[in-house]
């Protein structure tokens, strides 16, 4: 019995969002080096830019730091124009970590244990 | 003693932007004071601050026009005061960008405060040239920008100038160093140049001591600032969040801790979330000291809060400067009314609707806080495919921004109308008319760009 429960990527990994412009960057930090291959597989560059479709990001690019265990995304144009520009109560788009980190990706059972957290799957 | 064989170097950080905590500095010198008190012969340390964003330098520059001794951080006093005296009797030196818009009127200031605390005249220095917005420099930024430049009334023009003067300014006896706009990592790799007399083309150890100064430019956010999420990440005694403190060795490696006695915690998660914060291609961090490469970098914590970086690279430095020119903006316009109890998010919409119709000649941004908000994009597209789901307490905000004021003043207006001719049961209306700025950049050669330093005395004229 090892088949993959869905789960929101927040008990798998945590992240923090820095702004330039209207350029937002999204770390994706694994909680453990044995979840790392499964972040990789699953929060593409696709997989995020469909999590930011509203905001219609020009470009995504994503960077693997394999010692770290970590990616970091660079969202272009999702700021609506940045910190000087935007509408928004948040210009610098601090929260769009949250946004990110409530994909939902799929994880083995196996591996259940090394999850952070202890909310319903 | 060889400058390869001194001890580690002590950076504590005590401010990560303007406007933060004014008693953070009181523990990180404490600590700082300790450590040099119980450290191997030869240990020296640096405090620094960084209180310097584009906007903050605008903003900065626009007081400097209405007062001549204005323009520097308006917390310089509530930050240094209460820490100026203990380094200057422990030979902690300080070097920050809170000189802002105005680093000489800020050294005088600093100059006086040591007067009045009874401290011997401490040497300071100023770094320069960052500053472009003199007339001759601006046609210097027209011929790179064109026509962006064109009817546009600047309001301040900064290059982000490196740690070469910085350095220069520390070998030449200062005790503090005030800056205006230099990169943030520059405040920690100018001590370290000046310390152990890297040269400025030593490109992995000045990589590396631009990834300890990132780590250390935020302040409390390697420190369990900015990172608590209960259940997930617990920090303990946040209300108490220590500030950082690295001791950077003659290689450039760095082991991030922080402060005795407060709150919070150094772990590789908050080190790892630090590291990336604002970084695009890890390979290459920008900066106008060098090219700093991450992509292979490690962190190893030690426990007791302490945790080692190993594994950057540095790369030659960019052949130009960032530049950055801030100018008027129009202005922005918010008003915000509350909707709660039975059917509050229907009524709450429905003033959204009549406010649109109220005023077509604006594009409006729509909030409906407590339902969706800061996730959503100015179009309106989040909010257009949210369903309404009958919360019942919802905060409506609208914002425009509009090149004439009378018009954007219209929307408070609009907002203030909704108590008597609006739903039913709004409050708490709050309106605000705020002066934008906005920001173009572009790319200077550096030679275009002359940097210097210059001690400062009290009594110099402004």
């Amino acid at each position: 019995m090892n088949a993959p429960i869905d789960i929101p990527l927040y008990r798998a990994a945590h992240g923090r969002t820095g702004d330039k412009g209207d350029r937002s960057n999204i770390s994706v930090i694994a909680w453990h080096p044995a979840l790392y291959p499964l972040l990789v597989e699953q929060v593409t560059p696709e997989a995020v830019a469909s999590r930011f479709r509203h905001r219609a990001p020009a470009g995504v690019q994503r960077y693997l730091l394999p010692r770290l265990h970590a990616m970091n995304f660079v969202l272009d144009g999702v700021l609506d124009g940045g910190v000087n520009d935007a509408l928004n109560l948040d210009t610098h788009g601090k929260a769009l970590s949250f946004l990110l980190l409530d994909l939902r990706i799929r994880v083995p059972q196996d591996l259940l244990s090394l999850l952070a957290g202890s909310d319903a799957y | 003693m060889n400058s390869i064989d001194r001890p580690a170097l002590l950076i504590g950080c005590a401010a990560g932007f303007s406007g933060d905590r004014t008693d953070a500095a009181g523990p990180v010198v404490d600590t700082l004071i300790a450590r040099l008190q119980n450290g191997p012969v030869g240990q020296r340390a640096f405090l620094i601050f960084e209180t310097l964003a584009e906007r903050t330098l605008a903003l900065a520059q626009l007081r400097r026009r209405a007062d001549p001794e204005a323009g520097y951080e308006p917390l310089l006093d509530a930050m240094l005061r209460p820490v100026l005296a203990r380094c200057l009797a422990h030979g902690i030196r300080i070097v920050s960008n809170f000189g802002a818009a105005n680093p000489r009127a800020a050294a005088r200031h600093i100059g006086r405060m040591a007067r009045e605390l009874g401290a011997a005249p401490p040497h300071i220095a100023v770094v320069e040239g960052d500053d472009l917005s003199a007339p001759a420099q601006l046609a210097l930024l027209r011929e790179q920008l064109g026509a962006q430049m064109d009817g546009i009334r600047v309001v301040s023009a900064n290059a982000y100038i490196g740690a070469e003067p910085i350095a220069a300014a520390l070998d030449a006896g200062a005790q503090i160093v005030v800056c205006g706009r230099v990169a943030d990592p520059s405040l920690t790799v100018g001590p370290a140049m000046s310390h152990f007399g890297w040269r400025s083309d030593d490109w992995e150890r000045l990589g590396r001591a631009t990834m300890a100064g990132h780590l250390l430019e935020c302040g409390a956010q390697v420190c369990g600032g900015y990172f608590a999420d209960p259940g997930y990440k617990d920090v303990p005694d946040l209300e108490a969040v220590g500030f950082p403190i690295a001791e950077i060795d003659a290689e450039g490696c760095c082991t991030i801790g922080k402060a005795d006695v407060t709150g919070g915690l150094v772990t590789e998660a908050t080190v790892k979330e630090q590291l990336l914060y604002e970084v695009h291609d890890p390979a290459a961090y920008l900066t106008p000291d060098v090219i700093a490469d991450i992509s292979d970098a490690e962190v190893h914590g030690l426990g007791a809060d302490r945790v080692a970086v190993s594994g950057v690279r540095g790369h030659a430095r960019p052949t130009h400067y960032k530049v950055n020119v801030c100018h008027e903006g129009g202005w922005l316009a918010e008003g915000e009314i509350s909707y709660a109890g039975p059917r509050a998010e229907g009524r709450a919409r429905l003033a959204a609707d009549v406010l649109k119709k109220r005023l077509a000649d604006l594009v409006l941004r729509v909030d409906l806080i407590g339902a969706v908000s800061v996730l959503g994009d100015d179009a309106g597209r989040t909010l257009a495919a949210t369903p309404d789901a009958d919360l019942r307490d919802i905060r409506l905000r609208v914002a425009a921004t509009h090149e004439d004021r009378a018009l954007a003043e219209r929307l408070a207006r609009e907002v203030m109308a909704l108590y008597t001719c609006g739903p039913a049961g709004g409050g708490g209306v709050r309106t605000a008319l705020t002066p934008r700025l906005n920001t173009i950049s572009c790319l200077l050669p550096r030679a275009a760009v002359p940097v210097s330093f210059a001690r400062i005395d009290e009594e110099m004229p402004a």
